[in-house]
């Protein structure tokens, strides 16, 4: 007999996060409306691109951004999913993690504009890894970064194209996005 | 995860569901023109191998390279170990270089133990004599997984030498793990001494009619007869042991079409099994060698990768 899902295996996160909210549903919703806009104007359409996610919660941010383009331009952007964990430069700092699934578009990422999508930007650590596994994956003509909150303290010299929402935070502060694709509730909230 | 593999034992079955999930990964990594993923940059593996090994070796040491650790091969032919050093100073001597991990295949049963208590690298069982081979058993479930779509209630059966394969003692242990009914076969000679209340303990079945088992059969796993570690005669001849426990062209016509036929390799043609069995189109021969380079990649990562 198997547990209802309810009693399933505790989560590791708080289901609801404490703290403020910085952005709820309707929030998200209209900066990803803008970054889908910005991407088709810096890309002149949506030829050639593709826009791949950082699991887990870029992976639902940049199939969303595809919805919207879908709905102006009327193109099927292809979306896919770039797992970064066997990039990592602090793997020896943590027990070994277990990768997540990469799935590149049947097109693949050669010659394509590459948009890398992440729900926040911080150190600039995962983009670097991100960047890295690119690299054995293809030679894009382009790669860009889209991400849903900005909060800072970069430690590399990396910057985001496409942002829903300057967070300027504390290193104090703890920044939790939820999906309504991965989690219960959805929103941003700073604690 | 503990931090050597030694034995199916030494894994729990949440510990298997992780391994399989990055074995799947590391599967897909496998298509890609580049294969190489950098976790393992720095580490350095040596894979000890004192019996002859083909399959083994050669995918322990792809496993490694792809993970970029640097994989260094020493057979006992042709080593400090055939001029009479003992397998404690071997290993000790090698540890001394300052490795991570050691891949051990060697004769004697719990020698993969013995070399764990001698160094501090993460010790891998490559086989250890009539023992264990557990990087076998999870490469063969994890291939009969994907075939079937998961194991919980599926009837696997083996056969073939039993008392001399580490493939079948590891394999009792993970198909167990994983929820399928086993079924041993094997002629009377060949099968282990005690055997009655050890299958009663690890919850597998024994049979010496390999006919009778094979219609339920959902998977079928033929062993190698092992003729190296064969001291006396343990069937008349081998046309006997073929005819009751050979997978025949005849029995094949048993099988349903989709039943996966497993081999861990290599195979002696003819004897066990039969060159339309080996090659149908249900074979699951060539899937076990290439789920074994992904099976691999992931012990190692999560053996080596995380913090000491």
């Amino acid at each position: 007999m198997s547990a209802p899902p309810t009693e399933a295996a505790e989560p590791a996160e708080p289901a609801v996060p404490e703290g403020r909210v910085v952005l709820d549903t309707g929030d998200i919703a209209r900066a990803l409306t803008r970054i889908a806009h910005e991407i088709l104007e810096r890309n002149k359409g949506a030829g050639d691109l593709v826009l791949l996610g950082i699991p887990s919660r870029g992976v639902p941010l940049a199939r969303r951004i595809a919805e919207r383009i879908q709905d102006v331009e009327g193109v099927a952007v292809p979306v896919g999913a770039l797992d970064i964990t066997m990039y990592r430069d602090d793997l020896r700092r943590h027990p070994a993690r277990s990768p997540q699934p990469t799935e590149v578009p049947p097109g693949g990422v050669d010659g394509k504009t590459v948009v890398l999508v992440d729900d926040v930007l911080y150190s600039g650590r995962t983009v670097r890894a991100a960047l890295d596994a690119m690299n054995d994956l293809g030679r894009p003509d382009v790669v860009r970064l889209a991400v849903l909150v900005d909060r800072g303290h970069r430690e590399l010299p990396i910057r985001a194209d496409h942002v829903g929402k300057n967070l300027p935070s504390a290193r104090t502060e703890r920044v939790m996005v939820r999906l309504a694709d991965t989690d219960d509730v959805e929103g941003v909230w700073i604690e | 995860m503990r931090k050597h593999l030694l034995s199916v034992d030494d894994l729990s079955t949440d510990d298997v569901a992780t391994l399989f999930a990055t074995a799947a990964e590391m599967h897909d990594v496998q298509r890609r023109q580049v294969k190489k993923l950098p976790a393992l940059r720095g580490r350095t593996i040596i894979n000890l191998f004192f019996e002859d090994s083909t399959r083994t070796r050669s995918s322990f040491e792809i496993a490694g390279k792809w993970l970029s650790a640097d994989t260094i091969n020493i057979a006992a032919k042709g080593s400090s170990a055939s001029k009479g050093e003992s397998l404690r100073d071997t290993v000790r001597t090698i540890a001394a270089m300052g490795v991570d991990a050691l891949v051990v295949r060697h004769p004697a049963s719990g020698a993969a133990l013995q070399v764990s208590q001698w160094v501090d690298a993460a010790v891998v069982n490559a086989g250890d004599g009539t023992h264990e081979h557990p990087t076998q058993a999870l490469l063969d479930a994890y291939t009969l997984q994907r075939r079937l779509g998961g194991l919980e209630g599926r009837h696997v059966v083996i056969v073939g030498d039993l008392t001399h394969s580490r493939v079948f003692r590891s394999n009792v242990k993970c198909l167990g793990k994983l929820g399928a009914e086993v079924t041993v076969v094997a002629p009377p000679t060949l099968m282990p001494s005690g055997v009655a209340a050890w299958s009663a303990d690890a919850g597998f079945a024994t049979s010496y009619d390999l006919d009778a088992v094979l219609p339920t059969a959902d998977a079928v796993m033929m062993l190698r007869v092992q003729r190296e570690r064969m001291s006396g005669a343990f069937f008349p001849s081998a046309r006997e042991y073929t005819v009751g426990y050979g997978l025949t062209r005849d029995r094949l016509g048993v099988l349903g079409p989709d039943v996966p036929i497993c081999h861990p390799g290599p195979m002696n043609r003819g004897l066990e099994i039969a060159a339309d069995a080996a090659d149908a189109a249900q074979s699951a021969v060539l899937d076990q060698v290439s789920a074994g380079v992904a099976v691999r990649m992931s012990i190692l990562y999560h053996l080596l990768a995380g913090e000491d």
